[in-house]
């Protein structure tokens, strides 16, 4: 992506500061093609989404099979988003490294728990309430 | 065209004349605003899925309980929120394109394309509105919450009754759903059991925050939890979308030389949208 490649020129003004905000027009539609290539995606794994989810009985597939599909379609989906329309992709790897790898972490751990303590409903599976 | 811009010190972090991240102080501390607000869904959603997997059948299925589209009559699970979906998508591309036109100055393409950022953020939220009105209301045949005593299910096992949403199978009211094992499985009841189920239960209608006439009032409180608090995101959204509008059209960063504050607020609109993404799939599919 041409607009987050910023030229590193030697800046002599101590008091000056730099960083990418600006592309060009050319870059510009490029990156306006990627974005609309982007929501075309987005809207098929919607659509995919939404059609199983009326179908899924009709189609005589497997609740499981269709429960990790659904999430399967969702990161990927929130990959796009956090990749190209918030721009993540394009960012420099510590900035990447700062925001993906603290939350991946503790969303692990988060899923680990409910998924291993969790088991504490098995002991009552067969109340009501 | 150069690709980069000058900051004074005040706006951007130390660091050999070069901000360490590539990215203004604002934008930075947006990501790492984001980063925990997404830890705090992360742990609802979790939460969410571990009672929903705990009551197991007691668990209304979305499919049953958002079943209504505007100005149609029937069942149309799943219809009204893949609109929301893709509105919310819709101004998700509206805003990343409003950030493009940003980065090239064009002062013309991010006045119209925040202004319709914002409105796609406003018919969501009324949207949501029409949404939580339906579910608060409830259905015209309503449920039974059963009251105090004994049911036994067809493998022998005998249930506490208290507590339990019945539904019914159909209009003419003589056969009872009683809700057995996995999610969408049921015991019918009809006849003299049906009565007597009846005669110790009450009738519901809606949802609210004790009581769910769809299956387990957990349910309704994650509903109105989760995505009220989302709501409230979207509502703070339009709201900032708002203010930097109005500064774009005064012409604030055409003066400061660069539109980062529209990609700031972009970022939480965006934000915004993934959370929706994540609601989508937990509530309404799963």
């Amino acid at each position: 992506m041409g607009h987050s490649e910023h030229t590193s020129h030697d800046n002599h003004h101590q008091e000056v500061y730099e960083y990418a905000v600006h592309h060009s027009e050319e870059e510009g539609k490029k990156v306006r093609k990627r974005i609309w290539l982007i929501f075309w995606v987005l809207l098929f794994i919607t659509t995919v989404e939404v059609l199983l989810g009326i179908f899924w009985k009709e189609m005589g597939l497997a609740w499981g099979f269709i429960k990790m599909t659904f999430i399967v379609l969702t990161v990927l989906k929130a990959f796009y988003i956090v990749s190209e329309y918030m721009h993540l992709k394009h960012e420099v790897t510590f900035l990447k490294n700062v925001i993906i790898v603290p939350f991946v972490v503790y969303a692990l751990y988060l899923a680990y728990h409910v998924l291993t303590e969790g088991v504490y409903s098995d002991m009552i599976a067969n109340w009501l309430y | 065209m150069s690709s980069s811009v000058s900051l004074d010190k005040n706006s951007a972090w130390e660091g050999n004349n070069k901000s360490p991240f590539n990215a203004g102080y604002g934008k930075l501390m947006m990501w790492f605003f984001l980063v925990s607000d997404a830890l705090t869904f992360t742990g609802f959603l979790a939460s969410y899925g571990f009672y929903r997997h705990y009551y197991g059948s007691m668990w209304p299925t979305a499919e049953n309980v958002f079943t209504h589209f505007p100005f149609m009559h029937g069942n149309h699970p799943l219809l009204f929120v893949a609109l929301m979906t893709f509105i919310l998508i819709m101004s998700s591309v509206t805003m990343v394109l409003a950030v493009e036109a940003g980065h090239r100055m064009d002062k013309k393409g991010v006045t119209i394309w925040m202004l319709l950022t914002i409105v796609g953020g406003a018919i969501f939220l009324s949207s949501q509105a029409w949404e939580w009105s339906h579910f608060i209301h409830g259905s015209e045949l309503g449920a039974i919450e059963l009251g105090k005593g004994t049911f036994t299910m067809p493998d022998g096992s005998v249930e506490m009754t208290k507590g339990v949403i019945a539904r019914w199978a159909d209009d003419s009211k003589q056969t009872l759903l009683l809700p057995w094992k996995d999610a969408g499985q049921y015991i019918s009841v009809t006849g003299d059991n049906m009565k007597e189920l009846l005669a110790n239960g009450k009738e519901v209608f809606g949802a609210n925050l004790t009581r769910n006439e769809y299956g387990h009032p957990l349910f309704a409180d994650f509903f109105f939890f989760i995505t009220g608090f989302h709501g409230t995101h979207v509502l703070s959204g339009v709201v900032l979308n708002i203010i930097i509008f109005f500064n774009v059209i005064m012409g604030t960063y055409q003066k400061r030389g660069h539109y980062e504050m529209v990609e700031k607020v972009g970022l939480y609109w965006h934000f915004v949208d993934l959370v929706w993404v994540f609601v989508f799939t937990f509530f309404y599919l799963i």
